[in-house]
């Protein structure tokens, strides 16, 4: 089990190495959340002034949803590395090797955590300097990062296995634009939930993305909604528990094929 | 001796029913280098998947290093080092940032981690390149790199699969004289896959020749040559002959043996090629076969493979890559 742990870390270093190796990505997506941000920020400022929105600062309800955003869209790429991995024969390199078979996972989804909780708090400063406010103080933006960091694991746990079960980039590709824009958009990310149609608000009772947006607005609230924050923490704790499981059973399945 | 690999029966069948491996036995003395030579798709990294405990066989059995390769798959693991087909190194990471991680899996730490690593750089010429990502290297020093990976746990046993395909002839040499290298100083036991004849026929002390899943010849290079009396005739036709024409046409020449004709070249076998030729040339030309070109020569790895395989190597080759 030692071992397990250790080789997890091992791991993890590697995919942070590689990442900060590559200054492109950075930029890029540090730059994505901005323009999210700025954009749809100036886009609908507006929209605030609609009867039962709920807000009364638009950048104030978007910024938590970004930060939900940012963290789903960089975990439903996550199994790019490993396709990356497998076509080189980097995992049966350690797959004959005494590396702990979970930590060829686990490394990437600790180190995209890690990854998600620094985009969470670039954002959140982001945040601050176009003018939001954060009435939940710190308490609420850790009940955020949690939130959408857990999110992250999850689907970063299902872009693994997609990534195992396929083994080519064009399907990874054709499966999270199937999946990311979707799930966002039937979230509240963008919309107050009161405002969506109804179907939709149904839809996104069910929706992770959206139990993570309001768990990081109940918490960020004046007076913060502790029982929201924690049952869909609960929610999603038990969605990440729930992917990870799918995404070894995957790891079974590619391993049998070879 | 002491083996070092034992594999008995082994049989593995992927989805689809494509049998990859059909009762494959061989063995391996340690301290050796045994040659598994055959085309693309007969069945030899299967072979290697299997004895490196990467997939499991459907039947039979194998031990590697004294243990066996489904029950003590962990201690296997620790025992072998394996050189892939697919290199298997992270191009993002420094050559030596590839030998400390796979040191690390292995549970090496420290100094002796740090020293065995810079050992290696050294000893592959690669310590100038060492703290370069491996995304700038040659193919020749990726695959120098790759097998120093392999070796970094100081392993008993070292699985090369293909080591020196896509490499320049310069690498090869190279290549070629790490690995007897290895064998003869170190003592280590050496699994060579190849499709190169030569290859094996320079490096490998036993080899098994591979065909469709089933070894179809296995012995020490000089007895499997040795096996083929006489020497090759091969004469290349201007067209291709119809079915038998050139079969009846031979048949009643006496002491000429092993009689093949694939497309345009026809093969055969006789005690002295060159007292052979001109009756050979002669029949042809009695039955209206016009000829190209002929040649003789002395038996060579690729006729022990035509002769067990049934057909010539590198046509086999070139059809397996289709």
């Amino acid at each position: 089990m030692n071992n397990a742990f250790a080789d997890s870390w091992f791991m993890t270093v590697r995919h942070l190495r590689n990442l900060f190796r590559q200054p492109a990505w950075i930029a890029i997506s540090l730059i994505q959340p901005v323009v999210w941000l700025l954009l749809y920020g100036a886009l609908f400022r507006k929209i605030v002034e609609i009867p039962g929105f709920g807000s009364n600062s638009y950048i104030d309800f978007l910024t938590p949803g970004i930060v939900v955003m940012t963290c789903l869209f960089s975990a439903g790429w996550s199994g790019m590395g490993l396709i990356d991995d497998l076509d080189r024969g980097v995992v049966d390199r350690f797959l004959v090797s005494p590396a702990s078979r979970g930590s060829l996972i686990a490394g990437r989804l600790i180190q995209g955590a890690m990854v998600g909780v620094i985009q969470a708090v670039i954002i959140i400063i982001l945040g601050l300097i176009i003018g939001a406010t954060y009435p939940g103080g710190i308490a609420g933006l850790t009940a955020l990062t949690v939130c959408a960091v857990l999110l992250g694991t999850a689907i970063g746990a299902l872009s693994n296995g997609v990534a195992l079960l396929s083994r080519r980039e064009e399907t990874m590709i054709a499966v999270s634009n199937f999946v990311l824009l979707p799930l966002t958009f039937l979230s509240s990310v963008f919309m107050a939930q009161a405002l969506m149609p109804e179907w939709m608000q149904s839809v996104a009772k069910y929706n992770p993305v959206n139990w993570a947006v309001q768990a990081g607005r109940a918490g960020l609230a004046a007076n913060a909604d502790w029982g929201i924050v924690f049952s869909r923490m609960g929610y999603l704790a038990v969605f990440t528990v729930v992917c990870t499981w799918l995404a070894t059973r995957a790891f079974r399945v590619y391993q049998r094929s070879i | 001796m002491d083996t070092a690999i034992e594999a008995k029966g082994l049989v593995k069948t992927y989805r689809g029913d494509v049998r990859a491996l059909d009762g494959v036995s061989l063995v391996a003395e340690t301290g050796t280098v045994f040659g598994l030579l055959g085309p693309n798709g007969a069945g030899k990294s299967t072979a290697v998947k299997i004895l490196t405990t990467l997939s499991r066989p459907d039947a039979g059995e194998a031990r590697v290093a004294g243990y066996d390769v489904v029950r003590e798959a962990a201690k296997v693991r620790l025992a072998i080092g394996c050189v892939a087909q697919k290199s298997g190194l992270d191009p993002a990471a420094t050559g030596r940032e590839n030998l400390i991680l796979q040191g690390r899996v292995y549970g090496m730490r420290g100094r002796e981690l740090k020293g065995r690593a810079q050992e290696l750089l050294e000893r592959f010429g690669l310590a100038e390149a060492a703290d370069r990502t491996v995304r700038t290297y040659s193919g020749g020093m990726q695959r120098k790199l790759d097998v120093a990976v392999g070796l970094m746990h100081r392993p008993q046993v070292l699985f090369l699969d293909e080591p020196t395909t896509g490499l320049d002839p310069e690498a090869r040499v190279d290549m070629w004289s790490e690995i007897a290298r290895l064998a003869g100083e170190e003592g280590l036991t050496i699994l060579l896959t190849t499709h190169y004849l030569d290859e094996a026929d320079r490096l490998a002390r036993r080899l098994a020749i591979v065909d469709r899943g089933r070894v179809v010849a296995e012995g020490a290079p000089d007895d499997l040559k040795a096996e083929l009396r006489g020497d090759a005739i091969v004469v290349e036709l201007e067209a291709q002959p119809h079915d038998g024409e050139v079969t009846r046409a031979l048949a009643h020449i006496d002491d000429l043996h092993d009689v093949a004709v694939e497309a345009r070249t026809l093969r055969a076998r006789a005690e002295s090629g060159a007292h052979m030729v001109p009756t050979v040339l002669a029949a042809l030309e009695a039955a209206g076969v016009a000829v190209a070109s002929v040649g003789v020569s002395r038996p060579s790895l690729d006729d022990v493979y035509l002769r067990h395989a049934g057909k010539a190597f590198c046509e086999d080759d070139v059809e397996a890559r289709r």
